[in-house]
């Protein structure tokens, strides 16, 4: 396997692995636990034997081409700095899946929690990963969504479903701002590739677009990694289970947000506006954040504010734009997510052997955990920056930068009174973790007696802690090399010397660290009494709820303004949509046409008055069904049927024998259908009333007769032009040329259907079978209106007749009605089978065909349930239509298919002639097995649409509401589903 | 002749249209139904007509494209009066099921005022 091919492999595994844990059974916590941590520890190992191939600023690549055309490729790329985020999420997450199979409890859905982890892990390699920008956005949202679906993992808690919810909204919009910025960088340089906008420096920032990029840009960012004023959701997403919490706010998840910043840094940083921005974001944010820590009463409340925090200070380091800014930046973000983990998953181990994570109730557990304790605590004193550990490391060369002189005053002294400020808040809330949770009286009032945890589940934390004292104490020989490629890939081969050591001699730094640890160490002291009286939230910033804000931003957005706009623009009626549809369309068409129609002269030549004579009946027929069709649907009915015959001649006339035949089988088919659909729908008598029309409503007639007649005087103009005109030569003469030559057959049409275009056919059958099936779905379930329960009136009339004279029994008048017609409707049956076959076994090379044939044999069958009742039909042939559709899909697929098999492009057709006794000649093309397959789908839909409305009639159906008389129990047709019993 | 058919397709337009704008659900399908008639009639015109040229081809071999009319259009009107058929079908259940659910036959599902 070559190196770059790992790539794929790697970015794929957890994907596929996903998948594989979401099906796995519920109970099986260690099976998924195992194949989560194999995917992780798998990709763990690829990347340490990756290591060699990006050292000194190599970069590895696989490209896979997408959407060439739009410069979008797939590309994966690795170099020093994303190897280092691909160890941080490969590493931790395999410590978090350890973690998490003795965090999680029995009784939760595992298989969805691993199942959401890897997709989450798939995502955050995909992004580390890419060497697209654009394919970066598109796993930034799938980050946002996969941490949507993790942080709501316990779904029944309100907390979890609206922390959930925050954090995809603003992550989400961020990502949304992320992609104009993206487009916007791709415009500038003219690709979307990284290596070539890693190139593009100086083009972007001198560009006139610079700044709009880079505000998208950092709303992104900044919202990704909780900077102010976008941190609220990151507290709101501790309702997630701390696993979750332990892996997407330490090394993940708001790693994101300054991951792309880094990402960025050689193109975008250096300038003003970057400084400022960044800058000061950051600085507010790490001591604001801090600030609030200290206040928390909640484990991860405090832990959550403190992420922000040194997040806050990642971004300031990343502002300053300098290249050992970066590199502090860098190695700031390696450390944050060792001790943050750690510390994390021993809040959770509190939590799970305490049964609270309240500071308040907390104390002095150190004596019942004492294992754990010595770790947490020495994790906290890597975050409050205490030396010999390896956050100490990283914020001394934060010090360092600030302490840098600037032109600007402001910023001489801004920098490095917020930095010491911040790192002050940071000792402070490490004490109160501290000395809150394990010193001080035993805790009283717990629901159990705390004891160690199992040991594996302690082993993470065992391991980032000890990464934490040994990067600390000798950061040269441990993280330095690696640090030292990542950093070369970010700014380039002339980075500045910087020295990694505990020990820098007396300096602007270590100063500024000293006051901070002292100060911090004071302060707690200072707050210690007003900490006791438990007060939840920061004094002076406790009414500012960043949730509050959001939640009433939102409720404006989506519920005020949503309602104000759909009571403005939107309604449930369908008229004036229909209407605004037909003008809109109407409108758009004209505004094509007009004026590009040309001279449209009046052609009389060739008029034919039997011809005009025909469509003035079919005029007349269509004006007066349009006319009757609210009071007397079967008149209208019936004119309407006298139109599709008019245009069924017409296509006659025209040379179409193929649309005559089946507009005319189809006209009958539709009229039966319609028919029986009449007796379901509510008597409308016109009577008096009607006549006085509301001045309103004559109005909107006006109207709808002007849109109707502009509409329609369109077409007629249209049609009319095109006409007049010569064709351009087009696509039928390759079919005229090539349908016997290639296609076996003479009749042009039917060759198309069948084998030219047979794969529009295959959707165009697929479609009739789903309608029909939904049809038979929609009337298993069919309740009638009360009102048309009862027997139609004929069949009232007919029994009533019966009762009255004495020789006849109940139910003969209705049983002997049309008994003539009837007689001959079954004796047609076998005629109509043989013309049905005619039609189409020469469909291939005379008019017919599989649909004409499919129709014909499903109008045999619906006489035959006309003439005899279904209750006859059904005793005595066996219709199974809806077997009949999925033979013939199948038929239809499997000639598709074959063809494949033997190596031809899907759907390819074959033709030969054979000689059957007595028929003679016969084509037999491969064409004619997919026309099978049409034939026999055509008869399983029509016939399964028909009688499923047929049925209706003997299956005595419960009414919607309030039903005129109940139904007794023994009328109940057996055919009727169990509800209706 | 094409004045004829024009002035045939826009008076079904029409009246198809104007069908489709009425509150009932019998006038919608069949508006529907004449709409269908005007669409399929347009889309074959578009071939331009012909008559007594049927592309249905003799068997010796030379085929003459200036002695057929143009077979595209009609494969697709085909398609087109299958799937008009399936539509109508439809919206016949469902505008039964709507009558059934609703108790009235307004495409609202409910009367007005």
């Amino acid at each position: 396997m070559t190196p770059s091919f790992l790539l794929i492999v790697l970015l794929l595994l957890p994907f596929m692995a996903a998948l594989l844990v979401a099906v796995m059974p519920r109970n099986a916590r260690s099976m998924e636990a195992w194949v989560s941590g194999a995917v992780a520890a798998l990709g763990f190992a690829a990347m340490i034997w990756l290591y060699p191939q990006i050292t000194d600023g190599n970069v590895l690549r696989e490209e896979i081409n997408w959407v060439p055309a739009l410069g979008l490729n797939l590309v994966l790329r690795l170099d020093g700095f994303s190897w280092l985020f691909g160890i941080l999420v490969t590493g931790v997450g395999f410590l978090v899946v350890l973690y998490a199979r003795y965090y999680m409890s029995p009784a939760d859905p595992v298989p969805r929690f691993f199942a959401f982890f890897l997709l989450f892990m798939g995502s955050m390699l995909g992004l580390v990963l890419s060497g697209n920008i654009i394919q970066l956005v598109l796993f930034w949202e799938l980050t946002s969504i996969s941490s949507f679906l993790l942080i709501g993992y316990w779904f029944h808690l309100g907390q979890a479903r609206d922390g959930a919810r925050m954090a995809l909204t603003v992550t989400g919009l961020g990502g949304l701002c992320l992609l104009g910025g993206m487009l916007i960088i791709g415009h500038i340089v003219g690709s979307y590739d990284l290596d070539v906008v890693l190139q593009s420096g100086d083009a972007i920032r001198n560009h006139s677009l610079y700044l709009p990029a880079l505000l998208l840009v950092l709303m992104g960012a900044l919202t990704k990694s909780a900077q102010f004023p976008f941190h609220f959701w990151l507290p709101h997403a501790m309702a997630a289970p701390t696993p979750v919490s332990a892996y997407l706010h330490s090394a993940t998840m708001v790693k994101a947000g300054v991951f792309l910043l880094v990402r960025l840094w050689p193109v975008m940083a250096g300038t003003d506006e970057w400084f400022w921005i960044v800058t000061f974001a950051g600085l507010a944010t790490l001591i604001f954040a801090g600030f609030a820590a200290i206040f928390q009463t909640d484990l991860k409340g405090l832990l959550a504010y403190s992420t922000i925090s040194h997040l806050g200070l990642i971004t300031a380091l990343l502002g300053m734009s300098s290249p050992l800014a970066c590199v502090a930046a860098i190695f700031h973000i390696a450390n944050h997510a060792t001790f943050k983990a750690s510390l994390f998953m021993a809040a959770g181990i509190i939590d799970h052997e305490t049964g609270t994570r309240d500071i308040r109730r907390l104390s002095g557990l150190f004596r019942f955990i004492p294992f754990t304790a010595t770790l947490a605590m020495v994790a906290s004193a890597a975050m409050a920056g205490v030396p010999l550990l390896n956050g100490f490391i990283s914020k001394e060369m934060f010090f360092a930068e600030t302490a840098q002189r600037d032109a600007n005053p402001f910023v001489n002294i801004a920098l490095p009174l917020g930095a010491t400020i911040g790192s002050l808040f940071a000792v402070t809330y490490s004490l109160r973790f501290v000395h809150g949770v394990f010193f001080g009286p035993p805790p009283e009032g717990l629901d159990k007696v705390p004891h160690e945890p199992p040991a594996l589940m302690r082993r993470p934390i065992e391991i980032l802690v000890l990464l934490c004292l040994v990067v600390g104490m000798v950061p040269g020989i441990t993280i330095g090399p690696y640090l030292a490629s990542a950093v070369i890939s970010v700014t380039g081969p002339d980075t500045p010397y910087y020295s990694l050591s505990v020990w820098h001699g007396f300096n602007w730094a270590i100063v500024m660290s000293g006051v901070a640890l002292a100060g911090g160490a004071l302060l707690y002291w200072l707050l210690h009494a007003y900490l006791q009286k438990g007060i939840e939230g920061p004094p002076l910033l406790r009414r500012l709820k960043g949730k509050r804000i959001f939640e009433r931003i939102m409720l404006t957005l989506t519920t005020k303004w949503a309602r104000r706009l759909e009571s403005l623009f939107g309604t449930r009626r369908l008229q004036p949509q229909m209407f605004l549809l037909f003008l809109a369309a109407s409108a758009a068409a004209g505004a094509v046409l007009a004026g590009r129609l040309g001279r449209v002269d009046l052609a009389l030549e060739g008029f034919d008055p039997v011809f005009a004579l025909l469509w003035l009946i079919g005029i007349i027929c269509a004006v007066m069904a349009a006319q009757q069709a609210k009071f007397h649907r079967l008149v209208a009915l019936v004119l309407l049927g006298g139109t599709g015959l008019v245009t069924c001649m017409t296509f006659v006339w025209f040379s179409a024998p193929d649309l005559a035949i089946t507009q005319l089988l189809v006209e009958i088919v539709t009229t039966v259908l319609i028919l029986l659909g009449l007796r379901w729908l509510p008597k409308r008598v016109e009577d008096m009333r009607d006549e006085v029309v509301l001045r309103q409503v004559r109005l909107r007639r006006y109207r709808d007769v002007a849109l109707a007649g502009a509409a329609g005087l369109g077409m007629a103009l249209l049609s009319y032009a095109v006409m007049l005109r010569q064709p351009l030569p087009g696509i039928s003469e390759f079919f005229l040329q090539n349908a016997y030559a290639l296609g076996g057959g003479t009749n042009v049409v039917n060759v198309m259907l069948v084998d030219f275009r047979a794969f529009d056919t295959l959707g165009e059958i697929t479609v009739l079978g789903i309608v029909a099936v939904t049809v038979f779905a929609i009337l298993r379930r069919f309740r009638p209106a009360a009102e048309s329960i009862n027997k139609p009136e004929q069949q009232l009339i007919q029994n009533a007749f019966d009762d009255r004279v004495p020789e006849r029994k109940l139910g003969d008048t209705v049983n002997e009605y049309l008994l003539l017609p009837g007689v001959i409707m079954q004796w047609m049956f076998p005629i109509i089978i043989v013309l049905a076959l005619h039609l189409f076994l020469r469909g291939h090379d005379q008019p017919g065909g599989g649909f004409a044939a499919g129709i014909v044999m499903s109008i045999g069958f619906i006489l035959q349930y006309m003439a005899g009742g279904t209750r006859w039909v059904e005793d005595r042939l066996r219709i199974l239509p809806v077997r009949w559709i999925g033979s013939g899909l199948l038929l239809a697929l499997l000639v598709g298919v074959v063809s494949l098999a033997l190596g031809y492009p899907f759907m390819t057709t074959a033709f030969q002639y054979a000689d059957l006794p007595l028929i003679g000649r016969v084509p037999m093309a491969s064409a004619l097995l997919f026309d099978l397959g049409v034939f026999v789908l055509v008869i399983g839909a029509t016939v399964l649409i028909l009688i499923a409305l047929a049925h209706q009639s003997i299956r005595s159906p419960k009414a919607a509401r309030r039903p005129v008389q109940p139904v007794p129990e023994a009328e109940v047709s057996p055919d009727a589903p169990v509800e209706a019993r | 002749m094409e004045l004829v058919l024009a002035v045939s397709i826009g008076v079904m337009a029409s009246c198809g249209v104007y069908l489709m704008l009425r509150p009932r659900t019998f006038q919608v399908i069949i508006g529907l139904s004449l709409l269908s008639y005007a669409v399929n009639l347009f889309i074959f015109a578009m071939g331009r007509l012909r008559v007594g040229a049927a592309p249905v081809l003799s068997k010796d071999g030379v085929v003459d494209p200036s002695l057929y009319t143009d077979p595209v259009p009609q494969a697709l009107v085909l398609t087109a009066i299958v799937i008009g058929f399936a539509m109508t079908a439809l919206f016949l259940v469902v505008l039964l099921a709507a009558r059934g659910l609703t108790g009235t036959d307004h495409v609202d599902g409910r009367e007005r005022r």
